[in-house]
């Protein structure tokens, strides 16, 4: 007998006992250490582009509390409950975004919030999770790959929120709330020519939607085709967050030490451009490890859909998982100009907003899809 | 029936998941390996091009001023420097609202509310992230209150720079010159880059005609600014290396002027306008160069207001106008060694000649008399005591034997009616009469004539001939050399101001004339003769002499208001008064001064200007000046 043999069997006895005491939290392990070493980096980075503002870390730490304890609350609710809360959550968050809009309306500007005293409250970050549970509670009970007639009705289910967000104007939030809702037909198995109709259908509306975009709306496409066009104005963002990457080399200049960031040459440096803060700090060394960690993620999310066996989990937790993704993709798009600018953050990174709540609120239903369900032997 | 459909429909949904999501890992990976190009085309194959950019976001160069050159006197003394001052500057990019800025800055006093139209010019005409000072030297009261106000105005600071100091005021002030704000004009000439973070320039004097070695070169140094482009204080990582390119100081400059020569020069002036200029015959070292009345180039300095210019500018008495260098008057007597030299030259009259003086000068052939000047008559004279006594009828007679043209050709000689190429810029170059000035100078053909009777004025000095005071002490120093001359110099060196090195200018020759020792010899008694016995200076400037001086006094009528007066009539009885001179070289026998002294409508030339040149050469030769 060695130590070894001790210390191992030692090791393997404290694995299977947190293992069954996150069993029975529902909770899946993998994923809960992928959102939190992301958290953790988010949180060390945060501190560098907040201009080492220790407040700003601690509020954003408390917003991840506030979303762990969600998912944690989530991850324990019975899938069924959730099917069948889906169209209730859906209509009342209809009947909030209407309200939203019409006080916004009134007040004239961009309106977002509803205040509620104790706390700003935006009904849209509901529909991020509301529209891919609706759209999967309608399309679970029909026979898939879905006709023309569902189909249709399912589209509008996604329409409606995305458009009442649109108008807000919260263009990058109702863009991924119809992109949740998508995902889940895309999932439930919509035909490659429906698809191709779609495209066209799409591209077609972009070409007659851009005539309703606000200004600044269109105005930030113009410059992501062209940023030097306004090096000033619109196109600062982009070259200046460029500038950061770009600067930062592979190994980046050091954390605390990027001149971009520190000089605030780069705008919004805490919120929707941090990638370009890790990219300069941390160099192609720090942004590739942050991107395996969300690629990590989004691949324990989409296997544990894949283990579910109910249609609505199925649709519901593939859509989160593969949604997740393409937040990340956006924002690092954005930042790095591979995209326009929309005002999408870095998820669990990104100072600031629910948005961080409701992702791990997200995960929390993902778990909670894949850890109550029936263990059926074949 | 129906459950049988649905379990079917379980199977081929769960594989129908399955394929999408494999796609959608496909569609996923796809796309992280597009990022991850994106990345590395920015971070490793761009990656230099960004660091370049990057780097010229958060450097900027800030000029630094080189310190401006010293002016000493030739003793040493420091008549020109840099002393630390209190200023208010300015960022256009960094105030919201400039002309609201300003306005409040006069609102409490920090600016003059009749200089908003100027600072705002001066703002704009500098880039806008130039910090432009609005207002120099504030006093401690004026700092006090903008302490106070401090939060209402981003952009504004107070900021300490070196700013130039002429610790004795107004003396010597027409020769050293001021420093002044740059302006319009300057910008013509000037590389703007040398002068960047100065805001001032040399002006007129010394320090317009020295600007160059006293300017220095400036440097340079890299800052790191954040994106406001304020300046921030990180040490670190951020920048390894700023470079700071040392300014270089501008010279200092060695006069040759001796500054208690020149205090006695101008005490002696007093509060009478009037001019100064003593002159080393040996090298042409200016010892004294004064003009009066003169006015503080501090204020310049310290950013004078347009008030207190208008109010130098309005003077009756123009202290800003350089009698010495600029200002131009007949000659009266002073003249009349230079035409008794002619005289002999072209052997148009023997030293032995006598004249009867009866006090009264008539043409041939004409009716018109001319008088003497001054006293009656002095019967029988011959040419040394002509000199020495002055008297007119014998140089009415000189002149008129001697003619226009060799008497306009002779003064020539002596550099009148041409600049003396003193080292300093603004000189006039007087008038110097002949006839084919004459013709060009009037546009009526009864005009274009010269009379004789004109050439009888010329001969003591009146009518149309101008010299400057420095054309006269120049022309002083070339009789006391006997013929030779030096350009006259203020400066006499440069020093570096680091190691001291002291680098001389050699005298450089001037005009010259050519006489037998013996001609020179009767005009030098007749100069001698003027101090002692009967003559002119005798009882003045010539009292107990304890060294020889050869002098002449010299009497200039006004004939009309000079110099673009303004006619003002209460003046105008005071003003048409002589104006008084005096020229005198000493020791007569190795000269190691010569003087020029005007005071303007001093009246005689004996008791107004000659006291003045006596109190100068005590002051130069007494404690052995030149020796």
């Amino acid at each position: 007998m060695t130590f070894g043999s001790i210390d191992s069997s030692y090791t393997r006895r404290t694995l299977t006992r947190s293992a069954r005491a996150l069993a029975s939290l529902k909770v899946d392990g993998p994923l809960l250490v992928g959102l939190g070493l992301i958290a953790i980096f988010g949180l060390i980075v945060l501190y560098s582009a907040s201009g080492r503002d220790i407040a700003t870390v601690l509020k954003s730490a408390t917003r991840l509390g506030i979303g762990a304890v969600v998912m944690l609350l989530l991850a324990r609710v019975k899938p069924g409950f959730l099917r069948r809360a889906a169209p209730v959550i859906y209509m009342l968050g209809i009947l909030l975004l209407v309200v939203v809009d019409v006080v916004g309306y009134i007040g004239k500007g961009a309106q977002r919030w509803l205040d509620l005293g104790l706390f700003r409250f935006q009904p849209s970050e509901i529909m991020k999770l509301a529209v891919p549970m609706m759209c999967a509670w309608y399309l679970h009970e029909r026979p898939l790959p879905p006709s023309p007639g569902n189909l249709l009705v399912a589209a509008a289910i996604v329409f409606v929120p995305a458009a009442l967000t649109v108008a807000q104007p919260d263009l990058g939030t109702g863009m991924l709330i119809a992109i949740a809702g998508v995902l889940v037909m895309l999932l439930a198995g919509l035909q490659s020519r429906v698809i191709l109709v779609l495209a066209g259908i799409t591209a077609l509306g972009a070409w007659f939607g851009w005539s309703f975009l606000h200004d600044y709306q269109q105005k930030r496409v113009l410059t992501f085709l062209d940023p030097q066009s306004d090096p000033l104005g619109a196109g600062y963002h982009i070259i200046q967050s460029q500038i950061a990457i770009g600067s930062g080399g592979v190994f980046g200049k050091g954390w605390m030490n990027g001149s971009q960031g520190q000089l605030e040459f780069l705008p919004e440096r805490s919120t929707d451009f941090i990638f370009a803060v890790i990219g300069e700090e941390v160099g192609l060394v720090g942004l590739v490890l942050l991107v395996l960690l969300y690629l990590f993620v989004v691949g324990r999310a989409i296997y544990l859909a894949m283990q579910t066996q109910e249609t609505f989990a199925r649709l519901l937790a593939g859509s989160l998982a593969m949604t997740f993704f393409v937040y990340v993709f956006i924002n690092a798009g954005m930042v790095s100009g591979l995209l326009p600018v929309v005002g999408v953050p870095l998820p669990l990174v990104s100072y600031g907003g629910t948005s961080m709540v409701t992702l791990l609120a997200g995960f929390g239903i993902l778990m909670s899809l894949y850890s109550h369900r029936k263990l059926i032997r074949s | 029936m129906a459950a049988k459909v649905r379990i079917k429909d379980q199977w081929k949904e769960q594989r129908l998941f399955e394929q999408r999501s494999v796609i959608g890992a496909g569609i996923i990976a796809a796309l992280s390996v597009l990022l991850l190009a994106r990345l590395v085309t920015l971070q490793v194959v761009r990656h230099d091009y960004y660091t370049d950019l990057s780097q010229g976001n958060r450097v900027r160069i800030e000029p630094l001023p080189a310190p401006r050159g010293l002016i000493l006197d030739r003793n040493g003394t420091v008549v020109a420097e840099n002393r630390p001052a209190y200023q208010l500057e300015l960022v256009r990019e960094e105030v919201p609202d400039l002309g609201d800025t300003l306005r409040r800055l006069a609102a409490i006093n920090l600016i003059p509310a009749d200089d908003l139209d100027d600072a705002r010019k001066l703002v704009l005409s500098h880039r806008s992230f130039d910090s432009v000072p609005v207002r120099l030297r504030l006093d401690d009261e004026e700092i006090a209150t903008f302490a106070v106000h401090r939060f209402e105005f981003p952009g504004v600071d107070i900021r300490t720079r070196l700013a130039r100091s002429y610790p004795y005021g107004a003396l010597a002030v027409h020769a050293l010159g001021y420093v002044g704000a740059i302006s319009e004009q300057d910008l013509g000439h000037i590389d703007r880059a040398a002068y960047s973070g100065t805001t001032l320039i040399g002006k007129l004097g010394v320090e317009a005609a020295y600007e160059k070695d006293l300017h220095g070169q400036n440097g340079s140094r890299e800052i790191l600014v954040n994106a406001q482009g304020r300046s921030v204080q990180r040490q670190g990582a951020f920048v390894p290396n700023l470079r700071t390119v040392t300014p270089v100081a501008g010279d200092d400059l060695l006069l040759a002027m001796d500054l208690d020569v020149q205090k006695v020069a101008e005490e002696a002036l007093g509060e009478r306008r009037g001019a100064v200029v003593a002159i080393d015959p040996g090298n042409g070292d200016v010892l004294a160069l004064a003009s009066r009345p003169g006015f503080d180039p501090n204020t310049f300095g310290r950013g004078i207001t347009r008030v207190e210019y208008k109010a130098l500018l309005d003077d009756i008495d123009r202290p800003l106008f350089d009698r010495a260098l600029r200002g131009t008057y007949p000659s009266g007597s002073t003249i009349k060694p230079a035409i008794a030299l002619a005289g002999l030259v072209y052997d148009v009259v023997a030293p032995t000649d006598h004249r009867f003086c009866a006090g009264v000068y008539r043409l041939p052939g004409s009716s018109r008399m001319f008088r003497e000047g001054r006293s009656g008559r002095h019967g029988s004279v011959g040419l040394v005591d002509a000199i020495a006594r002055s008297c007119d009828v014998y140089f009415y007679d000189l002149a008129n034997r001697l003619g226009v043209d060799r008497i306009s050709a002779f003064l020539g000689l002596f550099g009148f009616g041409g600049i003396t190429g003193i080292d300093i810029g603004g000189e006039k170059p007087g008038l110097l009469p002949s006839r084919e000035w004459k013709r060009k100078a009037f546009s009526r053909p009864q005009d274009q004539v010269w009379f004789p009777g004109e050439t009888v004025n010329f001969g003591i000095g009146q009518g149309y001939f101008l010299v400057t005071p420095l054309q006269l002490a120049h022309y002083t120093s070339m009789l006391a050399n006997h013929g030779t001359s030096f350009k006259p110099r203020v400066v006499s060196g440069v020093r570096d101001p680091v190691n001291g090195t002291i680098r001389r200018f050699t005298p450089e020759r001037g005009a010259s004339i050519t006489a037998t020792p013996e001609q020179w010899q009767i005009v030098m008694a007749g100069m001698e003769g003027a101090m002692r016995g009967r003559g002119t200076a005798a009882a003045t400037a010539g009292r107990n002499m304890t060294y020889d001086i050869a002098g002449k006094t010299g009497t200039a009528q006004v004939f009309s208001v000079g110099q673009n007066e303004k006619y003002n009539e209460k003046m105008v009885p005071e003003r048409l008064r002589d104006h008084s001179w005096f020229i005198a070289f000493a020791p007569a026998e190795a000269p190691r001064i010569a003087v020029a002294v005007l005071v303007e409508n001093g009246g005689f030339g004996s008791t107004g200007a000659a006291p003045i040149a006596r109190k100068v050469m005590d002051a130069w030769l007494l404690k052995g000046g030149g020796a």
